[in-house]
């Protein structure tokens, strides 16, 4: 495909047009990943997650300009909540890029939720992958702010940073199930704020109360992003924790199980538009059906079991032509 | 499921005024129009604007400025849009840009001049009337 040829040449704009061809899942765009996908392997995968207002996007902006200053190559995917009411979006992230945002060497795209729900857009691992076929050498994603249980960060990138500020609830939200699992980092921002050093505490004696044994003990580091105080330690960490990857070999591990969900969700993908389809063109029995189910003359399983069979038969038949 | 192909905006400050709270009423509209709407802040440089406008490929541009830089700004703008193959994108204006400037910045490639006092629903009609012709 000519447009990924650009890509792999070096185009730009080639690269914005592909990313926006995924994303609008538009002609020709499943063909063009196909092409895309040998080509992945080489970039690092950064995630950076954390509730609204932690500074994730000023973080990303420091982490992006200590790389830099190592002469790497880093594309940013910055992605914000679309709207349920109106599916629109307000992609604010590079207001605190700014210092990036000019640098030849550095792409960043602003991606809207559409929909899903774990923190990242649809369209995330393709953009990645895009990303890193170009040649980029680290891809940064920073999640919408995120509460507790939003954790797709965690099988989309090779390494998690969770960064929280001081002032967010007490100790018990520190050791609830979910986003404070995820952390192979973890980031206290704004730590020139009152709490930072109990909230370190905090965040310590939760990690010494997991009961389930670790190779790797995340480091929990102070930063001050705006005075870009303790990035320069939070990238050798980065850096450390790399290597701790590659060497026990749980790099490989994560990435074959980041491929394993993505191609459970290819399919369930798939099968979805399937059963959209068969929605919209069947509407007033559909209609009519859940009529029925609500005066209780039916129920739902049944009609759940039959619809799946149908779908079934259409997958089958269209395996068939 | 098929995603229309859903408008995406950059909506930009040039130069060096820091007044955007109109920008970001046009912002809040665009999205509430179900635009995705991507915001840069203040004080930008034409080159940061065009390089947004480049890797987020946008449909449009809305440069709002109230300092009265628009002669030299926009030209500059329009010249580094052609320049990077991105002639085709929709640019707008906004904020206080006197009446006898409009003609000439129509003549750079900009195709309207929204002022005070404009709906934004006038706005949100322009831009998805040009978008559907182009």
């Amino acid at each position: 495909m000519e447009l990924v040829d650009e890509v792999r040449k070096g185009s730009v704009r080639a690269l914005a047009k592909l990313i926006t061809l995924v994303e609008n899942e538009m002609p020709g765009g499943v063909e063009a990943m196909e092409e895309i996908y040998p080509l992945t392997g080489n970039a690092y995968i950064i995630g950076i997650t954390g509730p609204p207002g932690a500074g994730k996007s000023t973080l990303t902006d420091r982490i992006t300009k200590e790389l830099r200053r190592k002469n790497c190559t880093v594309g940013i995917i910055a992605i914000d909540p679309t709207s349920p009411f109106t599916g629109g979006a307000l992609l604010g992230d590079r207001v605190r890029m700014q210092g990036v945002s000019s640098d030849e060497d550095v792409f960043i795209r602003s991606m809207a939720t559409r929909g899903s729900l774990g923190g990242l857009s649809r369209a995330t691992s393709d953009t990645v992958k895009i990303l890193d076929a170009y040649g980029k050498d680290y891809v940064i994603i920073e999640t919408v702010g995120v509460g507790q249980d939003e954790v797709d960060i965690v099988r989309t990138a090779d390494i998690s940073i969770l960064v929280v500020m001081p002032g967010g609830g007490d100790d018990i939200q520190a050791i609830k199930a979910g986003i404070m699992e995820i952390g192979d980092i973890f980031v206290v921002n704004k730590a020139d704020r009152d709490g930072a050093d109990r909230l370190v505490t905090e965040i310590k004696m939760m990690l010494g109360l997991s009961s389930v044994e670790r190779e790797w003990t995340s480091p929990i580091i102070k930063t001050v992003a705006t005075e870009d105080q303790g990035i320069g330690t939070l990238v050798e960490k980065i850096n450390e924790h790399r290597e701790f990857l590659v060497k026990s070999g749980m790099l490989a591990c994560r990435r074959k199980e980041r491929i394993r969900s993505e191609i459970i969700k290819m399919i369930e993908y798939e099968i979805y538009r399937y059963l959209d389809s068969l929605i919209a063109e069947n509407k007033d029995f559909f209609e009519q059906r859940l009529e029925d189910i609500v005066n209780k003359k039916e129920d739902p399983y049944l009609l759940a079991k039959k619809t799946v069979e149908t779908i079934a038969k259409r997958i089958s038949k269209n395996a068939n032509v | 499921m098929n995603q229309d192909k859903r408008i995406r905006v950059l909506v930009a400050k040039p130069g060096l005024d820091g007044h955007d709270r109109g920008a970001k009423v046009i912002a809040r509209a665009l999205r509430d129009s179900g635009m995705e709407v991507i915001y840069t802040g203040i004080r930008q440089t034409p080159e940061q604007i065009v390089d947004a406008a480049l890797q987020e490929d946008v449909d449009t541009i809305l440069l709002s400025i109230l300092s009265g830089a628009h002669g030299f700004l926009f030209p500059r703008i329009m010249e580094l849009l052609k320049e990077k193959g991105l002639g085709d994108i929709l640019v707008l204006g906004g904020g206080i840009i006197p009446e006898d400037d409009v003609p000439e910045l129509k003549e750079l490639g900009i195709s309207e001049i929204f002022g005070p006092g404009m709906s934004s629903q006038t706005l949100i009609n322009y831009i998805r009337e040009n978008l559907s012709q182009g």
